[in-house]
């Protein structure tokens, strides 16, 4: 990797943050829906605390994990949209007549899509911990919960970055956005995975990786040190974007034809 | 005689072939010298703006092949990119970014180091009249604020070669004309090479030293505009009498000077067989004999009429071609 290139990341990072900030719609949803879900569900849910083996008596504690990774599917989207848009507005072929490489582009899109993710991250940790939850890892833990994230945030974004290459349209990628929120719901968000009596569903969340990516969340806020969700949470978080980015690599490809 | 890689631009039986079979270009050979306006002429879905995409590296040729600044198009894409700026059609802005941050943005991409991106920016802006807009988001500019800027960002690098896909397209006369006058000075003080595709007439004869007709894919004139409309014709006089019935004594009279053409429902017309120095003696002839005209018009051939003569349809109301869609091949 050359100087030009980071230069490149740098500069569509920088666009990719600019861009975001100047839209509202991408800056308050991703703060405001994922912490209203988060206020209602340690509100209503509370009671789920008392079921044996639950672990922890706060469901705000458990529940807070949920929105790191719905705040990283709305950054999916936002990154997903913002691509469609530079290829619907012929923007990516002003691009691609500079000497811009390929892998930058993507770079630069997601680095600025990690950043906002890492950004929303400290907003939902802080509002968490104002509004009485611990964090059981401590300080290192939120380090940690910091760059799982930014992985997380990477991951998601990459797969936007994917369906927008893939589609070129902005109305495809935010019409297959409530899928992505399937995976969601269809995991360990609301339940541990060994409290869902369910058969279905607790193999539904079981097989779903982003159960995973909550739990290893989770583990640093309400379980301290657990190695075993922490590696599974990292493993899936980085498969995931070695997955999407390679199919935004390939995609990219075939979307910037230049010779 | 220059060889090709000293010109402009060369393209050899270029075609860029779609899905289905259609050929958006279908054989495109053309020279366009260094330092000249060459002006890409033809309606809707003719294939200028494929032509500038392959010519531009953005779609590889089909077949056939093209040097641009002296690069293969197909095998030295960075090298042609490097020479190249292009305003395409459409002018592709982020509305969200102001006309600064676009430049900073293209200029950096390009390679330039920060205080280059700095002076040059500036100087662009100024040169394209957006100073004073320089720091207001796109979204806010008018369509010819933004074709500005669009050109402004083609020209960032400096570029030999400059390719602009319509460039007013949707223009009032007066960003046009003030577009013109740029293009023709990039190309007179600075030697820039361009290569400009419009469907308007009156662009392509203002500003392009030669002028290529496009229809359905092909070349079907090329030359100077001048030249063209010589090569098509001798000018027409179209007469029509202050009385009704003195009609037939004026239609006596005109074809005097040449053979009778399309006029008016009110009138006679008729293609002089010299030049336009017939006109003198028509209004002497119509003196003579004591006819009075309400209406006498000389008309001088137009790019249109060399668009109607080499494909039977007018060019301003040519419809556009069946559907070439540029799928991915």
């Amino acid at each position: 990797m050359t100087g030009t290139f980071w230069m490149q990341v740098a500069q569509l990072a920088r666009r990719s943050i600019v861009r975001t900030i100047r839209q509202p719609a991408h800056v308050f949803p991703p703060l405001i829906f994922p912490l209203g879900l988060l206020a209602v569900n340690a509100g209503g849910l509370a009671p789920a605390t008392k079921l044996p083996g639950f672990p922890t008596d706060s469901f705000l504690a458990f529940a807070l994990a949920v929105p790191f990774i719905q705040g990283a599917l709305f950054a999916t989207m936002n990154a997903g949209t913002d691509l469609a848009r530079d290829i619907q507005t012929g923007f990516l072929n002003r691009l691609a007549l500079t000497p811009l490489r390929g892998g930058a582009l993507v770079a630069g899109l997601l680095s600025g899509v990690v950043v906002m993710g890492v950004v929303q991250a400290g907003v939902y940790l802080t509002v968490g911990l104002l509004a009485g939850s611990g964090l059981a890892s401590g300080a290192g833990g939120a380090l940690v919960l910091l760059g799982l994230s930014a992985l997380v945030a990477l991951g998601f974004g990459a797969v936007g970055a994917l369906l927008a290459l893939r589609t070129g349209s902005g109305e495809s990628v935010q019409g297959l956005f409530p899928l992505l929120f399937v995976f969601l719901f269809v995991s360990s968000m609301n339940l541990p995975r060994n409290l869902i009596e369910i058969d279905w569903f607790r193999f539904a969340a079981t097989a779903n990786p982003v159960s995973y990516l909550i739990e290893g969340i989770r583990s640093l806020v309400i379980t301290g040190w657990d190695g075993q969700a922490l590696a599974l949470a990292f493993g899936v978080g980085t498969a995931l974007a070695a997955v999407a980015l390679a199919g935004s690599a390939v995609a990219l490809r075939g979307r910037m034809t230049r010779t | 005689m220059m060889t090709a890689r000293e010109q402009g631009i060369v393209a050899e039986a270029l075609v860029r072939e779609y899905r289905g079979g259609i050929r958006a270009v279908d054989g495109i050979d053309l020279r366009v010298a260094e330092g000249e306006i060459y002006g890409f002429l033809g309606p809707n879905g003719a294939g200028k703006s494929t032509t500038v995409h392959m010519l531009t590296t953005l779609l590889p040729p089909s077949s056939g092949t093209a040097w641009v600044g002296g690069f293969d198009i197909v095998r030295e894409g960075p090298r042609v990119r490097a020479a190249i700026g292009a305003a395409l059609q459409e002018a592709a802005l982020d509305p969200l970014l102001t006309g600064r941050e676009h430049l900073r943005l293209q200029a950096a991409l390009h390679g330039l180091s920060r205080a280059d991106r700095r002076s040059r920016g500036e100087a662009l802006l100024e040169r394209v009249g957006l100073t004073l807009a320089a720091d207001r988001k796109v979204r806010t500019y008018s369509g010819g604020m933004k074709r500005r800027l669009d050109l402004a960002l083609a020209l960032v690098h400096a570029p030999r070669l400059l390719f602009l896909d319509e460039p007013t397209t949707g223009l009032d006369p007066q960003s046009r004309s003030a577009l013109w006058q740029e293009v023709g000075r990039l190309a007179k003080e600075e030697g820039v090479t361009v290569f400009l595709t419009t469907q308007y007439l009156e662009e392509a004869d203002v500003l392009a030293d030669r002028v290529g007709i496009i229809d359905h894919g092909r070349i079907v004139a090329e030359g100077t505009p001048s030249g063209l409309k010589a090569e098509i014709g001798r000018p027409s006089v179209e007469a029509v009498p202050a009385n009704p019935d003195e009609r037939h004594r004026l239609t006596q009279l005109l074809e005097r000077f040449g053979e009778p053409a399309q006029g008016s429902p009110n009138g006679d017309a008729v293609r002089l067989e010299t030049g336009t120095e017939s006109l003198v003696e028509i209004v002497r002839a119509l003196d003579a004999e004591g006819l009075d005209v309400s209406h006498l018009q000389l008309h001088a051939p137009s790019l249109d009429d060399v668009f109607l003569a080499k494909t039977g349809r007018s060019l301003e109301g040519a419809a556009e071609a069946p559907s070439a869609e540029p799928a991915r091949a």
